[in-house]
């Protein structure tokens, strides 16, 4: 009977989908912002200043008003946009200094880009040719490019009214907080002690431009009773939320819509200028406008990310114990702060220590203003800057000790049957294994194998040399813990809230407040419910991004949307049951104790009785019969607020071949095990990773946003700025274990970031490895064949000590030099 | 980024265009696959009054043998050319040459003639076609001529087409028999090259008895390692000899520096480069 009566779905989580959302996204049959086709629609073009630094003298429009089709020319003040204070939501200190931030400038332009007029046409066209015939009179200022130089006494000044180019220091301190010991002691004994050594880098985090694939676009139709913002943003809630606080608009009157969104990987986590110029022109003509920016706009003035320097010191003893770790980083605002733009550096305190056990730690993060474009999220946000800070010098210490790397991290990770673990930066990592994931990784890597061909090209003295390069990383995501953030100075909660509309067919509509923007949330979605409320997968529609159907949600970042976006469905789900179980038990005549709820039904135990959760949604729609004293409703809405971060975690092995004549670096191979907890869709996961690799792997290799002396960003174009493509890069061995998370019953963790994370330090560790041998120490990202060659060309003829004397008699060498301050001076890296 | 306006033409003959282009006066500029030209537009980096579009002529297209040269339209699609079983018979480098530009999008659209027109000196046709002694016809108001790959490439982005002239085709000699390697090198694969070498070698009896040798973006215009052809021909082949004679690749040029690249790492990059596209090709 049992196996008759077995029609229940199969079990939907875990289960390879393809993503529901594609079709209608690979065949161009979605909407985007830039596709709203309003009756009567205005066109705006921003004029921007081609100057890092100038005040702003006389702005003629004239000739630009008489461009057939132009409506308006509005400079800053025409329409408030100067006095317009853009929101930084994460005043990391209580002193941190703020830059007014206008959404267009009006007196002085702080970055080439800036805005400082606005057209208004019948047509794009029109608009873009009346911008060229704007004349803005600029007296030019000197700009403010180097943060060291920056900080320094009698710098130029990029806000003089804040009568300092710092804008806040952030300090943590193992000692100070009770958390473990002090690391100057630990440095300073180290110094001292026969057994230990000091190892002091210096990294340079590169500046870098998310490139989402959709171009930014606003879309602002005033004439309702609600206002009406259509943005191609991440972040629907939190805008609407802001443009309230922000311009003093009754938030019930806005509504802000995120259609489909075509990528966003941090880069549109804001407020944006341009969201606000266009709303204040709607205003102002009571007439729909719509503002879509260029690749080239885009590359220029949508915010950047990374961009640190990094000063790291290790204190390890000769058996490769870490003792003590001091964290010192600058990180470049640019012009102004961005929403979140000031904390991102601030989440990566929590991930210097890693997955080790790091028994005194500082962290002690300056950030800088400089007159280029601000930074702010990009895909990882202060985590993959960390990772990289500590997994680059766990090679660095592993080298000075002459051990092979993987067993200095094996001497100082958290053993699996130690967790949960709380750790030198205070946060509870719940679970992981890190043996398990590294076991699998360094078998499908054949990592002994690798290095047997790495020692048999050295031999040959082959022109490709093998280089093999780890990256053991966590993160913490799943943002946040309200509690947390609280403690943070944030300036929301992190929970998310999701409702469960059970419409009268049985069929689910599904409000979730995160805001997907190419994750494929809607098949993953629809997943845990079909699975939670036992309804077929095609029964469940998705809805999210419009502020009218999800009034209540903190959007989507911190790879939260499963491990707190997907625990609120579970909530909810849960909740559509309990309400459903009373009706259930009077519908079946039966008493509420004697029903379970299995694959969509509720049964009375020991018989064949039942009733199915979409016949009951049925039955309280037509709502004839139902039990006395409750709502004929079975609907439900949840709010989860997270106990913990979740900290997926990994081990990347990465090998590239070096090639000696022109130094390019070739991806030879690429394996990463990845601990993402439980997994909700494993095609969704892999794709996920894929494509966090390629960046990760793009920041080691390829990407980089220079500027100039004048403080003109160089690479204003994808000519300029070098993406990779497929072309470019491997087939990645990818695999999961999996140690499910024990703060959320789904014991999921995050997977939008982890690629991203991981990967850049696997590549540059794995390219000095290939080249360490000729007396390379270090070489910025991107490592680029120029810079490799480069670095190859300054080392020969050195008379650099050859890391092989190091590795053949470990502690000698380099080791033994590092306790005097010559390691520091004398490190390649600086 | 929307282009200033412009008037446009699609001609369906040579004719009709060399007229369109002389009643166009100095603003009219040839549109050919528009991937250099419609992100110039695009770019507003230039600005034209009317825009002739050779997309509509028929005539341009394709590939054809005329006696003992291979003649190639120059509205030829990439795409057409390397799939072109003459030319991977008879000039197998530009084969090779063409396989390497940009990307699969970039070369459906993209043509033999526009790219050569367009005479970027980081663009993959230039050097092939001079190492291969190619032939330019162009077409103006007084009929036809004929310019040597030599004359073709003046300057960056400069060729000895006329303001009021079309190139239609470009002639190739038969290589039959060659082995040829197109060296490229750069940062990722849709990217231009940084420096890139173009090697046509005749091996018979393990000796080199002839060899063309054609650099990208070593100079404004393509360069010819005559050095090298020289140093390579009756040589009995091997990689030493080969390495040797590469080391004269640099001579005569004189690269430029940028962010990818300082001029002493293009030498460098032509030597070593020249030695690889060498062996390779000579197989």
């Amino acid at each position: 009977m049992t196996t008759v009566e077995n029609s229940a779905p199969a079990q939907e989580i875990g289960r390879d989908r393809r993503r529901k959302e594609d079709r209608r996204l690979i065949t161009g049959r979605t909407r985007w912002t830039d596709n709203q086709a309003i009756t009567g629609l205005l066109h705006l073009s921003i004029v921007r200043s081609p100057f890092a630094h100038a005040e702003i003298g006389s702005i003629d429009t004239s000739a630009a008003k008489q461009v057939p089709g132009v409506v308006a020319v509005y400079t800053a003040s025409d329409i408030g946009a100067d006095a317009v204070q853009l929101p930084c939501a994460w005043p990391i200190t209580k002193d941190m200094k703020s830059p007014q931030r206008p959404a267009l400038a009006g007196s002085r332009v702080n970055f080439a880009g800036e805005g400082v007029a606005v057209v208004v046409a019948r047509t794009a066209a029109a608009a873009k040719d009346a911008a060229e015939l704007v004349e803005v009179d600029y007296s030019e200022l000197a700009p403010v490019l180097d943060m060291e130089e920056a900080l320094k006494e009698g710098a130029t000044l990029v806000h003089p009214e804040l009568g300092t180019n710092e804008n806040a220091q952030w300090v943590f301190d193992s000692g100070e907080a009770g958390s473990g010991g002090s690391a100057s002691e630990a440095i300073a004994a180290a110094e001292k002690a026969d057994d230990q050594i000091v190892v002091r880098r210096r990294f340079r985090q590169q500046r870098l431009v998310p490139v989402f694939m959709e171009p930014r676009s606003t879309v602002v139709d005033p004439t309702g009773e609600q206002l009406v913002m259509w943005s191609s943003t991440q972040v629907p809630h939190i805008l609407k939320t802001m443009l309230a606080l922000t311009l003093g608009l009754p938030e019930h009157k806005v509504r802000v819509i995120a259609p489909d969104v075509g990528g966003g990987f941090g880069g549109k986590i804001a407020v944006a200028p341009e969201e606000v110029v266009t709303l204040l022109v709607a205003q102002k003509l009571g007439k729909p406008v719509k503002w879509t920016e260029t690749r080239s706009e885009s590359l220029l003035t949508a915010h950047h990310g990374r961009d640190q320097i990094q000063d790291l010191t290790v204190a390890v003893t000769k058996d490769g114990e870490i003792k003590g770790l001091d964290v010192k980083l600058l990180a470049d605002m640019g012009a102004y702060l961005g929403l979140v733009g000031p904390g991102v550096p601030i989440l990566g305190a929590f991930m210097f220590n890693a997955i080790y056990k790091i028994p005194a730690y500082r962290f002690d993060c300056t950030n800088v203003f400089t007159t280029k474009t601000l930074t702010d999220a990009y895909r990882g946000a202060g985590r993959p800057e960390a990772t990289f800070g500590i997994e680059r010098m766990m090679d660095e210490v592993a080298v000075e000790l002459g051990m092979e790397p993987m067993e200095l991290r094996k001497r100082n990770w958290i053993k699996h049957e130690e967790f949960p673990f709380t750790t030198v930066s205070t946060l509870t990592y719940d679970t992981g294994n890190y043996e398990a994931a590294t076991d699998q990784a360094m078998s499908m890597f054949d990592y002994d194998g690798l290095r047997r061909e790495q020692q048999e090209r050295r031999d040959r003295g082959d022109v490709k040399q093998l280089g093999l390069g780890i990256s053991t990383f966590t993160e913490m995501c799943g943002l946040a813990p309200s509690r947390v953030l609280g403690s943070l100075d944030y300036g929301a909660g992190g929970w998310e809230t999701a409702a469960i509309r059970m419409l009268p067919t049985g069929k689910a509509e599904v409000v979730v407040g995160v805001s997907p923007h190419g994750q494929g949330h809607e098949t993953a979605f629809s997943q845990i419910i079909a699975d939670k409320l036992g309804i077929p997968f095609e029964d469940v529609e998705i809805l999210h991004g419009d502020t009218q159907s999800s009034y209540r949600g903190l959007d989507t970042y911190g790879s939260r949307s499963l491990a707190v976006g997907g625990i609120a469905m579970v909530k909810a789900a849960e909740k559509v049951v309990e309400k459903a179980r009373p009706i259930a038990a009077y519908m079946l005549e039966a008493s509420e104790d004697d029903l379970e709820f299995t694959a969509g039904k509720f049964s009375v135990k020991g018989t064949d009785k039942g009733v199915g959760i979409q016949d009951i949604a049925l039955a309280v729609f037509a709502a004839h019969d139902y039990p006395e004293g409750i709502e004929p409703d079975i609907d439900a809405h949840a709010t989860f607020d997270p106990e913990n971060f979740s900290y997926p975690h990994g081990t990347h092995l990465c090998a590239v071949e070096v090639d000696t004549e022109t130094g390019f670096v070739q991806l030879y191979k690429y394996v990463c095990v990845d601990d993402v907890g439980t997994v909700i869709n494993p095609l969704i996961v892999e794709g996920q990773v894929h494509g966090g690799l390629a960046q990760g792997i793009a920041q080691a290799l390829f990407e980089d946003a220079p500027y100039d002396e004048s403080g003109t960003l160089l690479s204003g174009t994808l000519v300029d700025y070098t993406l990779p493509s497929a072309a470019d890069l491997i087939s990645f061995d990818t695999a999961n274990t999996s140690t499910p998370s024990t703060t959320n019953p789904l014991g999921v963790k995050g997977v939008g970031e982890a690629g991203t994370i991981a990967s850049t330090p696997a590549v540059v560790n794995a390219v000095l490895d290939a080249v360490r041998q000729y007396g390379v120490k270090d070489i910025e990202m991107p490592t680029t064949p120029y810079r490799v060659w480069t670095a190859l060309n300054s080392a020969k003829g050195t008379g650099a000590q050859s890391d092989e004397a190091n590795v053949a008699s470990p502690g000698a060498g380099l080791g033994s030099m590092a306790k005097s301050d010559s390691v520091k001076n004398q490190g390649g890296a600086l | 980024m929307i282009p200033a306006s412009f008037d446009y033409v699609r001609p369906t003959s040579v004719a009709e265009a060399v007229q369109a282009l002389a009643d166009g006066g100095d603003d009219a500029k040839i549109l050919a696959g528009g991937q250099s030209f419609i992100p110039v537009l695009r770019l507003r980096m230039g600005d034209p009054s009317l825009v002739v579009d050779l997309g509509g002529i028929a005539e341009l297209r394709g590939v054809r043998e005329e006696g003992d040269k291979i003649v190639v339209g120059a509205m030829t699609t990439h795409h057409d050319v390397t799939r072109d079983d003459l030319l991977n018979q008879h000039v197998k480098l530009i084969s090779e040459a063409t396989k390497t530009v940009a990307d699969f999008q970039v070369r459906h659209r993209g043509t033999l003639g526009g790219a050569l027109a367009h005479a970027d000196p980081a663009g993959d046709l230039a050097a092939p076609t001079l190492a291969l002694d190619a032939e330019f016809v162009v077409a103006g108001p007084d009929g036809e001529r004929t310019v040597a790959s030599g004359d073709f490439f003046q300057d960056y982005f400069t060729t000895a087409i006329g303001p009021q002239e079309i190139l239609t085709a470009i002639r190739f000699p038969k290589y039959t028999g060659w082995g040829a390697r197109y060296e490229k090198f750069n940062r990722v694969a849709q990217a231009w090259s940084i420096v890139a070498v173009a090697a046509a070698v005749k091996v018979e009896g393990g000796s080199i008895t002839d060899a063309r040798i054609g650099l990208t973006n070593m100079a404004g215009v393509p360069v010819r390692a005559r050095g090298v052809e020289s140093a390579l021909v009756g040589q009995t082949m091997s990689e030493e000899t080969v390495r040797a004679a590469a080391q004269a690749a640099a001579e005569g040029t004189s690269p430029t520096s940028d962010a990818d690249a300082g001029s002493d790492y293009r030498e460098h990059l032509a030597k070593v480069l020249t030695g690889r596209a060498v062996l390779a090709a000579a197989g």
